[in-house]
């Protein structure tokens, strides 16, 4: 056990001044792909992350389920550092942190059948006879709304969506805790997309689960999470109630980022002004000091060069990290005049 | 032809696609037809697989010669595609329609420089000085928005970002000021700040140089910021052409209308998300008349009759033998 106080039964995990870094592939430098994240996941929750490529996520979400180590830092599963225990007490509790990743493919062999693939997790933690781990992974492909003559194919066999639906089958057998569910609705058709969120949803009340949905589609978190964290650069800018996050957000990043989410209405229902950011998000080699989001942030000023903002609660259970972000909201975009179009109507880019 | 309506650039008719396997003909697109006039920007959308690429490719004749089998007509400014010569063919490609894929990384060759590659589209086609195209070349990164052209002219593929490279491609792309650009995905591997960039860029420069824009994709948001009219395809066939702000308002095939359904909106939290049941039936096992019937919440006796596009408004077609009973539920409640 840890040393640190007990753990608070509402928070699932804790994740207290978080590092990892990789080594460059020459060697010679640090990819600081989290650098420095202060967060708790709440117990049954659904725990949104949004960011841009690179900006950590995949990394963090693997941290989460231990797949990854922290170079700095802790990742407490309520109150237990799994980095602290041995390898018979690590193997145990790992299976209650799960993760689902994008690719329907990746974690299925194209030469195994379908339920081959559902209890093999049962079958490298050893658990039960072959008979009742075959009745489980049935019971879990039903759950997920595969028939047991899906049992017996193989993978090409099914459609993209019916392959996420054997991999979140697969995890279930465990009868997980926390999900983490990385992009897994990414490299599906609009048209199924919702079956298997809705699927989410419907696991979530039955088991009492906890996901933390990692994705770059911002509907789609919004629709989905309970409270949502906003990356860039491996730090978080912003988390809080899904819904205030998404209407009052209060980092100018997150404020550019719905700005920039393709909303599909027709021209006289869309009046909002889009900010066009500038640039791309810098490299995690060598984050721009001070605030990291400063090259691209139309609020700029001196201050945010100099100093690295602090991680502050502006609103109830709402923080921030920007030096100017108050409980009304981000600072003023300088370049308000210049740099934003009214959505539908003449572009300057 | 009346006065006051231009004579389309382009004009895709019958044009049905197949791909020879061992196991014989593999049908993919059937009597594909939609016209597009000069400067207009058109969405092309639809389930992964439906033949929006393989249809990207056909109008500039990119399909593998040895077992793709195309038939139909392609007029584009008054002449037959299909019916060129390779010689006359190549004359076109890159001159009068150019094409940009999702992955710029493998249309650009790494060991040339980006000012070399895009002086190089332009040389093909006119007979300049390397000076001059070079000087083109920074222009035409100017054009797109990259900072410093005359620095990041000398730069390789691989010294540039995702959106940088994008760029580069769109510059290469228009260079030659063709009269229809066909973007395929051009924005789906890029982060939705970067996507802003390059709809804008894109939407801006057809605007202000008159190029007809094919944009495939699959994001309905992207089509709705982006162009002025959308094309929906369902199992290799054009189900619906419509402006877009009609198709958006109110859809006229139950296809387009379950896929704007389908989308969580930015701020309905919570609710089931609707979504359409089934899965798009196979090449070699599709269904007489509509083959959306099978996933049609509206499917009743007749839709199984052989099917032809329907206009129920000016400008406003669907492939559904209900389309102008139906009051089906747009982008809008
Ligand atoms: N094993 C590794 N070795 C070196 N660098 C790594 C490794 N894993 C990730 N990185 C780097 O860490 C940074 C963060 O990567 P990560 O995959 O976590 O980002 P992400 O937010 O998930 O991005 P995406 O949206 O593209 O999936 C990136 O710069 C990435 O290249
Ligand atoms: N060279 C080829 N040989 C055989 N079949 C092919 C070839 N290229 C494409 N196909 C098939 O043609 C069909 C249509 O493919 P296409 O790439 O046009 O789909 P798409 O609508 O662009 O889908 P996505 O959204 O996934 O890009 C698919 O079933 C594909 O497998
Ligand atoms: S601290 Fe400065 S640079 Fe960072 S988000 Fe706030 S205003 Fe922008
Ligand atoms: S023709 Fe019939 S089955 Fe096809 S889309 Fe229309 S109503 Fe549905
Ligand atoms: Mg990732
Ligand atoms: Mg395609």
């Amino acid at each position: 056990m840890t040393h640190s106080a007990p753990a608070d039964p509402s928070e699932i995990i804790a994740v207290r001044d978080l590092r990892i870094l990789f080594p460059t592939r020459d060697g010679h430098d640090t990819v600081k792909a989290v650098d420095g994240m202060d967060f708790e996941v709440r117990t049954g929750e659904t725990f949104g992350i949004i960011g841009e490529s690179g900006s950590g996520k995949t990394t963090l979400g693997r941290a989460l389920v231990s797949l990854l180590k922290p170079t700095e830092g802790q990742i407490l599963h309520q109150g237990v550092d799994p980095a602290a225990l041995g390898a018979k007490a690590f193997r145990k509790h790992r299976r209650d942190y799960q993760i689902v990743f994008q690719d329907p493919n990746a974690a299925l062999n194209p030469r195994m059948t379908i339920i081959d693939s559902v209890i093999e997790p049962l079958e490298i933690v050893g658990e039960g006879d072959a008979t009742s781990r075959r009745r489980r992974g049935i019971a879990a492909l039903e759950r997920v709304g595969l028939s047991p003559e899906a049992a017996d194919r193989y993978p090409h066999q099914l459609s993209g969506g019916q392959k996420q639906r054997v991999n979140i089958a697969r995890v279930l057998t465990l009868r997980p805790k926390v999900i983490v569910c990385d992009e897994v609705v990414a490299a599906l058709d609009v048209s199924i997309r919702g079956d298997v969120l809705n699927l989410f949803a419907d696991l979530q009340r039955e088991f009492g689960l906890t996901y933390v949905f990692i994705t770059h589609d911002i509907s789609v978190v919004s629709h989905i999470s309970d409270r949502i964290a906003v990356t860039y650069l491996g730090k978080l800018m912003e988390l809080g109630p899904a819904e205030d996050v998404i209407e009052h957000p209060l980092h100018p990043y997150t404020r550019a980022l719905l700005s920039a989410e393709p909303i599909p209405l027709p021209s006289h229902l869309r009046v909002d002004r889009r900010i066009i950011l500038e640039g791309e998000i810098p490299s995690p080699v060598a984050p721009p000091s001070g605030c990291r989001f400063r090259t691209r942030c139309p609020s700029v000023q001196e201050r945010c060069a100099a100093e690295v903002p602090a991680w502050r609660e502006v609103r109830p259970g709402h923080r921030v990290a920007c030096h100017f972000a108050t409980a009304e909201g981000p600072p003023p975009d300088q370049r308000q005049s210049e740099k934003t179009t009214v959505m539908g109507g003449p572009t300057c880019v | 032809m009346p006065t006051g309506v231009a004579a389309p650039l382009l004009a895709v008719r019958d044009l049905s696609l197949s791909f020879a396997t061992a196991g014989g003909a593999l049908p993919i697109t059937r009597n594909v037809g939609f016209s597009i006039a000069p400067g207009e920007r058109v969405g092309l959308v639809g389930e992964s697989g439906c033949g929006k690429t393989v249809t990207g490719l056909s109008l500039l004749r990119l399909l593998p010669a040895h077992n793709a089998q195309v038939r139909g007509e392609i007029v584009f400014d008054g002449v037959d595609l299909l019916k060129l010569s390779p010689r006359r063919m190549r004359a076109v490609r890159g001159r009068d329609i150019a094409m940009i894929f999702q992955e710029p990384m493998n249309a650009l060759d790494p060991v040339f420089t980006v000012g070399d590659q895009i002086s190089e589209a332009y040389r093909v086609h006119f007979p300049v000085s390397r000076a001059e195209g070079r000087d083109r070349a920074i222009e035409a990164l100017r054009e797109v928005g990259i900072p410093a052209p005359e620095r990041r002219c000398d730069e390789y593929p691989h010294q540039l970002s995702g959106g940088m490279r994008q760029r580069v491609m769109i510059a290469m792309a228009l260079i030659c000021k063709p009269k229809l650009l066909i973007a395929d995905e051009p924005t789906t591997a890029l982060d939705v700040t970067v996507q802003a960039q390059i709809t804008d860029l894109l939407r801006s420069l057809s605007e202000r140089t008159g190029t007809a824009l094919i944009f495939i994709t699959h994001d309905l948001g992207v089509v709705a910021e982006t162009c002025t009219r959308m094309i929906t395809m369902y199992a290799g066939e054009v189900v619906e052409d419509a402006p877009v702000d009609d198709v958006l308002t109110r859809p006229r095939h139950p296809y387009t209308s379950g896929l704007l359904r389908s989308l969580p909106g930015l701020s309905a939290r919570r609710g089931v998300l609707s979504s359409i049941p089934g899965r798009v039936p196979s090449p070699n096992a599709m269904p007489a008349g509509c083959r959306f019937r099978a996933r049609c919440a509206h499917a009743a006796a007749g839709c199984e009759r052989e099917q032809a596009m329907i206009e129920v408004d000016a400008g406003h077609a669907a492939r559904c033998w209900r389309a102008t009973e139906l009051a089906l539920r747009g982008a809008v409640n």
